[in-house]
């Protein structure tokens, strides 16, 4: 694919502790187009942002190591990159979104420090032209009053303006990837929609690819056009949208689909996945969700399942696909 | 399924709970109250779960811990088993307490990490009954079963357990004395989307065997619909919408409403919903708007809006909406 922006291939980070090694992420590839965006959704555990976190070199050292893959932006491998490089990269070409703005945001500087921060870095304005270049990408954020608010401070500012001051540093300097962690999972329903509706007017606009982190399906069938669906540090399914929400072809896909209430219809008892995810430490042999799968087979205990492809585009890992 | 008539077990009369803003000489003087709860009626039969939703500062986990006797409500009555509580003294009172339990949201935080789940799940029968200790261990390893944990769990410290089975032992404690109410705030937000189901449809087969009533505060829209009989939609202190599940999702009057449902996250991607994006956020309950509290953002608020405040009407059978359309 010529416009292929980010390809990422065999990724691992793995945990060393005194308790033995973590394989959080076990070889995950993906990749993305300028402009598209994929989800990875999967639970806590998961390893979903710790692949983010990867993909910027930002894992909690010296636990965790990134300990093999590629991670290609443009062409060009970013685990090679020597660290003032990747400074130059990280907030220029790829941004960041956590989760929650308040732990995000500096609580001792202004709103407008922390947004001319990164362009006064990358782009090198200063002066008039810098603070005029805030004050409009606050505007594209749909923040009311840009003008005062660069000398206002993240409390006096509500969750949802203070996530998109968040966004707003986060596209300063025109990224060409976004990687969204949960970025509306502390907001309130109806702020969580003018939220998300404003990324996409965003992306519709500059191009940008987005990484779009989450647990929630609802999410992902509104934002996403593909989807990774992540179980203990490895992609089971990846999908377009429209194939993975009609036809789940991984057991785990579709438990968890039947397990989420559904506003349209009622029904008597929610289809419930029984069990845990299994402890990251403590991954069994073969297939990680065999202890959890209703179709589970005595091969599934023995040898992880090989990726398959089910249609165009639509992955999974499963012996019962085989 | 409760029934329409019948003594309700709770009943909310008329709640208001303002926190008074200090300030001036020393901040001795309240110049402002916030009205964090400003006027709210209902009651839930036996069996019954009850939900509140809403945005954050609406007042709904504020409703609940006046309910739970947390905080001296400002003015108005609850009434239980058709008892003014606020009346109870000595035995009453502590009849009360044991009938009335919750459930939190975060169970990392809600149970005692340097306690054995044997302790926290006891704790409440050694505080309310006298037992002896055979009776109390027969008991927690009782409930135990009951929320599908193993009796002999009861002698690991909770740090041993994962999020969902946490929560499983909030709920025994919250079940240890028999209550006939338990208030669930965001029982299931906090935990994984493969654990949510197991501990929905636990809630639901508990209040079957034991006819338990539930007052759930929630905001995700289509839990609140597999868990609730009835759902009441509060905004900035007041409710602007009651009325039974199916109804309420079948039908929604209040604006308010509609934008809430509308902004919910679709369950398919063929499924999007016309989205009302209502302009701005929930307004400062410190200086709520005149009027219709939601006129601010309501996306058919007129002249009239401001003047009055619309009470709750009833529009059909067991609906009752508070805007000037109905």
């Amino acid at each position: 694919m010529p416009d292929t922006l980010l390809e990422v291939k065999g990724l691992r980070t793995h945990f060393f502790t005194r308790r033995g090694v973590v394989k959080a992420v076990d070889g995950v590839s993906f990749s993305l187009r300028a402009g598209e965006t994929l989800g990875i959704v999967g639970e806590s555990g998961s390893g979903k942002s710790i692949t983010a976190l990867s993909l910027v070199r930002l894992v909690p050292q010296p636990a965790a190591r990134i300990v093999g893959g590629q991670v290609l932006l443009e062409g060009e491998d970013l685990l090679r990159k020597s660290e003032a490089d990747m400074r130059r990269i990280r907030g220029a070409k790829i941004a960041m979104i956590l989760q929650d703005p308040l732990t995000s945001l500096n609580p001792v500087l202004s709103i407008g420090s922390q947004v001319t921060e990164a362009i006064t870095l990358h782009q090198g304005l200063r002066g008039r032209s810098l603070w005029e270049r805030a004050v409009d990408i606050l505007r594209k954020l749909k923040i009311p009053s840009p003008e005062q608010r660069m000398s206002n401070f993240p409390h006096q500012m509500s969750g949802g303006m203070r996530q998109r001051v968040v966004g707003a540093i986060a596209i300063s300097c025109e990224p060409r990837l976004l990687i969204a962690d949960e970025p509306t999972t502390s907001l309130d329903v109806t702020v969580q929609a003018q939220y998300l509706r404003l990324l996409k007017e965003i992306q519709a606009e500059s191009g940008l690819a987005i990484l779009f982190i989450t647990h929630d399906f609802g999410v992902v069938a509104k934002m996403c056009d593909r989807v990774a669906v992540m179980y203990a540090g490895r992609i089971v399914e990846m999908a377009g949208v429209r194939d993975l929400f009609t036809t789940p072809a991984h057991p785990y896909t579709e438990a968890l689909m039947r397990s989420v209430p559904k506003l349209e219809e009622q029904v008597d008892r929610l289809y419930s996945i029984e069990g845990q995810p299994p402890a990251p430490d403590r991954l069994p042999l073969g297939c990680p969700f065999a202890p959890r799968c209703p179709y589970v087979m005595d091969r599934c205990r023995q040898e992880y399942p090989p990726e398959v492809t089910i249609s165009r585009g639509h992955t999974a890992s499963c012996w019962r696909h085989h | 399924m409760a029934t329409a008539s019948g003594v309700p077990l709770l009943e909310v009369r008329d709640l208001r709970k303002h926190f008074p803003v200090m300030g001036g000489f020393l901040g001795r003087r309240m110049v402002a109250a916030v009205k964090a709860v400003d006027g709210v009626s209902f009651s839930i039969q036996p069996g019954e779960t009850l939900s509140l939703v809403g945005e954050s500062g609406c007042g709904k986990t504020t409703t609940s811990r006046v309910i739970l006797l947390l905080e001296p409500p400002t003015a108005g009555t609850i009434l239980f088993e058709g008892q003014d509580i606020s009346r109870l003294k000595g035995e009453g009172l502590q009849h009360y307490r044991a009938s009335v339990q919750a459930v939190f949201q975060d169970p990392w935080s809600s149970l005692n990490p340097r306690q054995r789940v044997g302790g926290i799940v006891g704790e409440p029968l050694v505080v309310n009954r006298q037992l002896t200790r055979g009776q109390l261990s027969e008991r927690v390893a009782e409930v135990l079963t009951q929320v599908g944990l193993r009796p002999e769990q009861a002698s690991l410290f909770p740090h041993e357990f994962s999020g969902g089975q946490r929560q499983r032992i909030a709920i025994a404690r919250a079940l240890s004395l028999n209550p006939r109410l338990i208030v669930l705030d965001e029982p299931v937000s906090a935990l994984d989307v493969s654990i949510r189901a197991q501990i929905m449809n636990l809630l639901r087969d508990l209040q079957k065997q034991h006819h338990l009533s539930y007052l759930m505060i929630a905001h995700h829209l289509a839990s609140v619909r597999y868990m609730s009989h009835r759902i009441a939609v509060m905004y900035l202190g007041k409710l602007v919408e009651t009325a039974d599940s199916e109804t309420l999702f079948r039908n929604p009057q209040h604006p308010y409403t509609k934008a809430l449902i509308s902004a919910a996250l679709p369950s398919h991607p063929d499924r999007q919903r016309e989205e009302i994006i209502l302009p701005g956020e929930v307004p400062s309950p410190l200086n709520p708007p005149s009027g219709c509290r939601f006129r601010t953002r309501c996306p058919v608020a007129r002249g009239e809006c401001a003047g009055v405040e619309p009470p709750l009407k009833g529009t059909e059978p067991g609906h009752k909406v508070a805007c000037v359309l109905y």
